[in-house]
């Protein structure tokens, strides 16, 4: 394909600033696009570098789209201060980026007599934590709530606040917001090495040197090998930890309202049984330790048992067609807390270990590095009037493209994505470069014929855009 | 001309959702009884359904008395519904149905709602994907659906591998197989589950079928590769699990109707066919709405489908004409026996019991011998000697089971089975 390598070629050029940056963030997962945002806002020049050809293509490709409000995480923890500032963050930014929430609540739900004895503590917990709308709920309330739920259920706690959110959309706009303030993002671009003089860093990266006064690390998976290759120390270890998920057919959408969480055992918070904003209802993920970082394949067995776990608390979605399945991994440590680790000498900020909650904590850890970087004497003006865009209207409650005329025609039929979203997603400086991409930014692919009807089209459309394209044109080898 | 037909304020007298051989047919069929208006509803750029893209012989030999390719059949299925005065609607997109009749469509113009006096749900059958297989392994690039690569294949001049394994060995494994030699793709394998080949292969074709290997009593186990396959891992008669190196993998056939229109709408679906609830006209739950074509089950060939939309065409017309008989008080049709894939139609409208399909068709699950039978509140009311085949459409005369039972359930099973 020799059309597509120039194209991706021309992309991959060197990187041509020769400028320094106050900040540069390594790793565009979630945690890092909303970094760049907020120090973009806060009148830094930022650049933002990711090894993937698209943003979003690490641990925050996949996860359960629940924004919490931390009414369960560890008391007194920054964990906790950082998803009640990004919860928080997230309802008065949503309105002007246009950021899908469905505000459904969430039911703790006890299955045993041994779990019921625990929801007290659930409860006092989330009121400590300053979640105070928290409140048990007995088996007969649940049941009118949620009546396609197992009458098995005994009592849940009721935390009205949890949400779900479009895990894609979000972040995109967050790093959206920064590229249209001023920030760089360079993509394909790996960091290898680095150098601090004192004053400022050179990274060494596959696209060529980049000079920065600070950097935040924010690798995700490969938090600790950035750390301790281009910082020369990791005070954690990776190890990460995958969840496998099965989203049923939309027909399922209704079964449940809230999200059905499990009790949490010492191990593992559990498999919780949830709704997409895509209009689709989920089981998942799983917690399975394992040592690769990129290794995100499913497991028949497992996708059995999660499918068997969710018709056992759902009975009605026994004989759902399954629209998907996928896998996730959290970029775990051997402990529980986030590691974020301010290093003053070293103009260095870690920001490692957020392994499950990063989605809902992103707006508030963004918040919190930014005044760990104060803490380095660094001081902008906050922009005063910034471009404010709008995040692409995927879910299925907000207005969607195809609504309005002069799309083009719908591509994708089974997730109504249109032609007119599939090319604004391959334009632009975060232009998808993968399937993977494209399907982030426009659902294409991702509903029940999984391709079947649009593979073709797709193929078409995206033809010399991608750098792994999806077809070759027959007779051009 | 995208936009006039939905806009048009005469009335609409039958929307047909989906213009494959089935809606296309059942269009043509009400034109020529004389019904005034009837609206093609396409998502596509193009009506003619899946034989668009499936470019080869054999299609038509009902319908046009002559061997055609898929494409050839589609572009001729389309000039006789223009030329009867069908009017086709393409690009445009059935997003939602009400009850009585109400359809929300989306087009390039926008959002309409429109209203027919009868709907016929013709939106055909797709291959399951990957997914809903629950395979395991990497979930990466060049895992497709046969109609998925014959569409890039056909109509978009592109291929997404060049040395597949071929999963499946119904007969559209052989269609894939065919469609891969047309675009340079040589396949290194084609595995089936199964002790032999699901379909019986023309025997024309076996010559070039041997080009690939069949293994049979070979299931897929997991596929592997970092951004794109690179391995089939199967597991053989032996228990043992190897490596196939490949750069794609073609899941083909377990074919499922395309009813999410029904199943997230008002229509009841049964779960066994996976297509919508209907008596032995078509007739869906909600009676304003009929089904056709390979919506009704999986899977006929095109020309089967396009014969049953002409029928359908024809109840229709009637029941505007003069009403088919209700459907209140009538049998219900339904089989538990894992054997049966399922037994359609579902009801039985007791009062006319002759009109309408005039047959149950069945599936098998696997190759069987032993005795089909119907029972009613706990007693046999009818037996036959059965020997078939997954592949094998069983057909059983409803006069002969109406006959028999007046009212309920009648439960279809396989008794003494052998398999």
């Amino acid at each position: 394909m020799p059309d597509a390598q120039s194209k991706s070629q021309a992309e991959n050029s060197q990187i041509p600033s020769r400028d320094l940056f106050d900040v540069v963030v390594i790793g565009a997962g979630v945690v890092g696009c909303a970094i760049a945002r907020r120090f973009t806002l806060e009148g830094a020049k930022v650049a933002v570098v990711e090894k993937a050809t698209d943003i979003l293509d690490g641990a925050s490709k996949a996860n359960s789209a629940i924004l919490h409000t931390g009414f369960d995480a560890p008391k007194g923890s920054l964990e906790l201060e950082c998803i009640r500032a990004g919860f928080h963050e997230y309802q008065e930014i949503r309105g002007e980026l246009g950021l899908a929430q469905e505000k459904n609540g969430a039911f703790v739900v006890a299955w045993s007599p041994e779990e019921m004895g625990k929801l007290d503590g659930i409860v006092a917990q989330a009121h400590e934590n300053g979640v105070e709308d928290v409140h048990l709920v007995d088996a007969k309330t649940l049941q009118s709530a949620e009546p396609n739920l197992s009458t098995q259920a005994l009592g849940a706690v009721r935390v009205p606040q949890e949400s779900i959110i479009d895990p894609w959309s979000s972040p995109y706009v967050y790093l959206r917001q920064a590229l249209d303030n001023g920030a760089k993002v360079y993509l394909s671009c790996a960091v290898t090495r680095g150098e601090f003089d004192g004053e400022s860093w050179r990274l060494e990266t596959s696209r060529g040197d980049l000079r920065a006064r600070t950097v935040v690390n924010c690798a995700g998976l490969y938090g600790d090998t950035v750390d301790s290759e281009v910082l020369g120390d990791a005070q954690f270890a990776i190890a990460p930890r995958k969840g496998q998920f099965v989203v049923f057919d939309k027909a399922a959408h209704d079964l449940v309202k809230s999200v059905i969480l499990p009790v949490p055992t010492e191990v593992t918070k559990g498999v919780v049984v949830f709704r997409t904003v895509f209009g689709n209802l989920a089981v998942g993920p799983t917690a399975e330790e394992q040592d690769s970082r990129t290794d995100t394949s499913t497991d028949q067995d497992t996708l059995k048992a999660l499918i068997a776990e969710g018709i056992a608390k759902v009975p009605a979605l026994a004989g759902m067609p399954v629209t998907a399945t996928y896998a996730g991994l959290r970029p775990a440590t051997d402990r529980k807390e986030y590691r974020i680790f301010p290093n003053l000498e070293k103009n260095w900020i870690t920001v490692g270990g957020i392994r499950s909650t990063g989605l809902s904590a992103s707006l508030g850890i963004a918040r919190h590095v930014y005044r760990l970087y104060e803490g380095f004497g660094r001081r902008h003006d906050a922009l005063e009037a910034p471009e404010v865009p709008k995040a692409a209207a995927l879910a299925h409650l907000l207005p969607r493209d195809w609504m309005s005329a002069g799309h083009g025609e719908i591509v994708c039929h089974c997730e109504l994505v249109t032609r007119r979203e599939i090319e604004r997603a391959l334009s632009g400086p975060l232009a998808a470069r993968s399937m993977g991409g494209l399907k982030r930014q426009t659902r294409a692919t991702m509903g029940r014929c999984q391709g079947f009807y649009c593979s073709a089209r797709l193929a078409e459309l995206t033809a010399e855009k991608f750098e792994q394209p999806v077809s070759e044109g027959i007779g051009h080898d | 001309m995208i936009d006039r037909a939905l806009d048009s304020p005469l009335p609409i007298d039958v929307a047909i959702i989906g213009g494959g051989p089935a809606g296309l047919a059942a269009a043509v069929e009400l034109k020529s009884r004389g019904v005034k208006r009837v609206l093609v509803l396409e998502r596509e750029e193009q009506a003619g359904g899946i034989p668009r893209h499936c470019n080869h012989p054999p299609f038509g030999m009902r319908e046009f008395r002559r061997v055609l390719t898929g494409p050839k059949y589609a572009a001729r299925l389309v000039a006789r519904a223009q030329k009867a005065g069908v009017e086709i609607q393409t690009l445009t997109t059935v997003t939602d149905v009400y009850p009585g009749g109400e359809l929300a469509v989306a087009s390039p113009a926008g959002t309409h709602l429109i209203s027919a006096r009868r709907v016929i749900y013709a939106t055909g059958v797709r291959e399951a994907p990957r997914s809903a297989r629950l395979i395991s392994g990497a979930r990466v690039q060049g895992v497709v659906n046969t109609g998925a690569l014959q569409s890039m294949v056909y109509l978009k001049g592109r291929r997404p591998f060049s040395r597949p394994v071929i999963v499946g060995s119904e007969l559209v494994a052989f269609s894939a197989l065919m469609t891969c030699r047309h675009a340079g793709i040589r396949p290194v394998a084609m595995i089936e589950a199964g002790p032999s080949a699901t379909a019986r292969w023309p025997s024309s074709l076996l010559p070039r079928l041997r080009q690939v290997q069949l293994h049979t009593a070979t299931r897929l186990v997991a596929i592997k590769g970092a951004r794109s396959v690179e391995a089939a891992v199967v597991s053989g008669p032996d228990g043992q699990e190897r490596e196939i190196a490949c750069d794609g993998v073609i899941l083909t056939g377990e074919f499922t109707p395309e009813a999410a229109l029904a199943r997230c709408g008002h229509l009841d679906v049964d779960p066994a066919t996976c297509g919508p609830v209907v008596d032995q006209w078509g007739r869906c739950s909600d009676p304003v709405y009929f089904a056709t074509g390979n919506l009704l089950r999986p899977v006929e060939t095109a020309g089967r489908s396009w014969a049953e939309g002409r029928k359908t065409g024809e109840w229709v017309a009637r029941d505007l004409a003069d009403g088919l008989p209700q459907p209140a008080g009538s049998l219900r049709i339904t089989t538990r026996d894992p054997l049966l894939k399922y037994a359609m139609p579902q009801r039985i409208c007791k009062s006319q019991p002759a009109g309408g399909m005039g047959e149950i068709q069945m599936r098998v699950t696997a190759r069987v011998s032993g005795n089909l039978v119907a029972r009613s509140e706990n007693a046999t009311v009818w037996r036959q000697a059965l020997n078939s085949r997954p592949e094998r459409r069983i057909e059983v005369a409803i006069a002969d089971i109406v006959s028999r039972v007046s009212e309920g359930t009648v439960e279809f099973s396989i008794e003494e089975a052998a398999t």
